[in-house]
């Protein structure tokens, strides 16, 4: 049982999220980052799509009403009675240890696991919260201060596991000696992201398509996990195209009126009507919900087999994390 | 029967790299409507490897599939193609609809611009109401908000644009009306459009073996009731 003592910007729980409702206006959701969850699921053995807490730009303050091993993946200030931890790694805390989620100090987001996974009701094959329906999750919404998150059924390994670490010291959190390399570099305010052609990009005049890709785009303070809102590039269509509603995905660049460019993210409308000028490739999609207020874009124009290609890299540089922690997960056991 | 000419376009557009857009159009009616809610049934029932979603909407269908399958995309062109010559599918719609009848409580605080939408239509709010309750109206698509149904067939005296600048919070039973379109608000939510009304339908249920009230190609009625009496 994790008790909240301060609930931070915007915490919530997030799982894979669920898709297949779609065509009910359902967002798919899930954890804006989807590797962070995979690989802090994996570092306390859960399943890789188990609930987890979302952090966004600040963390909460928590009390474990019992021992727990935890991972925190994204890059945030963590402390434990006194003592500061670092992310990517197991943390085995002590029954009745406060730990406190600081602030997010690089990427947006940050991410609890706890073995044996949150524990909320599945509603439409999901924990994750959905925030305009106000379903899933914790009662629909985001935490508060006072509110109690159970935890599932741990695996014997991770019980394992905690039992062993938590005997070896009296300190409150104990944190495994190694860790993961995240797989993302968030770090700075200057990043990059890889863009596919979409149907209306070439219908951009000509000052807007040099703009849009030899300028910045400069992340605005109104992104949340439905897009990810830009200034500082202001972008128009020779005429612009005219249209009804119809299916969105996560990812996809809109232009609406204003100029300035919106990209889907995982909490994106099911259906919009604004024209799509490009779309931001599969394998940067966390990097894209990890982009914070202020931060520098370059945009980078790529084809669909490279677009496909940075998919199978990326893909393949989670597996080898994954197998990585599988093996140390059972070393730290014998 | 194949397409014939100046029939319905199919456009095959990719949306990133998991999902495809097929449109038939850019406008709002209810042969395209029809026609996509038939393509829509049909991908549903073709059992594609790795296909997650089918979302019909106006006048597309977006198919999403999962990262790690490829998308084969003329197996897909043919399955549409199939899917839209059967002209007895596309143009009839369903034979027999399903109607749902709203009770509505019209104006007051349940619907806060009737009053304006009655004066940008010149006409008094009780003709608004006599003329918005005489419709029959097809839900054409579902988006916006989980349950939020796009309905189909608004006296076109009625229509006005939405607002400027969207309201913070639109009640859930909220009846609207968005430029030539009326709907319903399932949940609370930010929202623009014009409010004539509340039902306490629920249009939206999570929990629900079927969780939303309406589906594409349901006919939908609405009834007026005195205000307090739709409980």
């Amino acid at each position: 049982m994790i008790e909240i003592l301060h609930a931070g910007l915007l915490t919530t729980v997030q799982d894979r999220g669920r898709p297949g409702f779609r065509h009910l206006g359902v967002s798919p959701g899930g954890a804006a980052d989807g590797d962070a969850l995979r690989l802090a699921n994996l570092l306390v053995d859960n399943h890789p799509a188990a609930a987890v807490l979302e952090f966004t730009l600040t963390g909460a303050a928590m009390r474990f009403r019992r021992e727990a091993l935890l991972a925190v993946c994204g890059s945030i200030e963590i402390e434990c009675d006194g003592e500061l931890f670092q992310s990517w790694r197991t943390l085995r805390v002590r029954r009745g240890s406060t730990l406190r989620l600081g602030r997010v100090v690089a990427g947006a987001r940050a991410y609890l696991a706890i073995a044996g996974g949150i524990d909320v009701p599945l509603v439409l094959g999901s924990r994750s919260t959905d925030l305009r329906g106000r379903f899933g999750g914790y009662l629909g919404r985001a935490l508060r201060a006072g509110d109690r998150v159970a935890a599932g059924c741990a695996t014997a390994r991770a019980r394992r596991l905690l039992a062993r670490r938590l005997h070896e010291s009296r300190r409150a959190c104990v944190a495994a000696p190694w860790w993961v390399t995240p797989p993302d570099d968030l770090e700075g305010d200057y990043t990059f992201l890889h863009l596919l052609d979409a149907t209306h990009s070439r219908g951009l005049d000509r000052a807007s398509i040099r703009r849009a890709t030899h300028g910045e785009w400069l992340v605005s303070a109104a992104s949340d996990r439905m897009g990810v809102r830009f200034d500082g590039v202001e972008l128009a269509f020779e005429r612009p195209p005219e249209l009804v509603s119809a299916g969105t995905a996560p990812g996809t660049v809109q232009l609406p009126p204003d100029g300035r460019p919106i990209v889907l993210g995982v909490d994106a409308q099911t259906t919009g009507g604004y024209p799509r000028i490009a779309h931001v490739i599969a394998a940067d999609l966390p990097r894209l919900m990890q982009l914070r207020p202020g931060h520098r874009v370059q945009v980078v124009r790529v084809t669909r087999e490279a677009a496909a290609i940075a998919w199978l890299a990326r893909q393949r540089t989670l597996a080898r994390m994954s197998e990585a922690i599988a093996g140390r997960l059972s070393v730290g056991e014998s | 029967m194949g397409l014939r000419e100046n029939d319905t376009r199919l456009v095959i557009q990719e949306l990133g790299q998991n999902a495809l857009l097929l449109t038939l159009g850019e406008r709002i009616d209810a042969v395209l409507s029809r026609q996509a809610q038939a393509l829509a049934r049909h991908f549903a029932k073709a059992g594609l490897a790795g296909l997650v979603d089918v979302v019909p909407a106006f006048a597309s269908v977006t198919l999403h599939f999962d990262p790690d399958v490829r998308i084969m995309r003329s197996r897909i062109r043919a399955l549409a193609l199939a899917a839209l010559s059967n002209r007895s599918d596309t143009e009839a719609g369903d034979a027999t609809p399903r109607i749902v009848t709203l009770p509505v409580t019209y104006g007051g605080d349940a619907g806060i611009d009737l009053e304006s939408l009655a004066r940008f239509a010149n006409l008094d709010p009780d003709t608004v109401v006599a003329r918005h309750v005489a419709q029959e109206y097809e839900v054409a698509m579902l988006g916006f908000l989980p349950g939020f149904a796009y309905l189909m067939g608004l006296d076109p005296a009625l229509a006005m644009p939405r607002h400027a600048t969207p309201r913070a919070r639109v009640p859930a039973g909220s009846v609207a009306i968005g430029g030539a379109q009326t709907g319903i608000y399932p949940s609370d939510a930010p929202g623009g459009w014009q409010l004539i009304g509340r039902t306490d339908a629920e249009m939206f249920n999570a929990s629900a073996a079927s969780p939303a009230l309406l589906s594409p190609g349901d006919r939908v009625r609405f009834r007026a009731v005195k205000s307090g009496k739709s409980r």
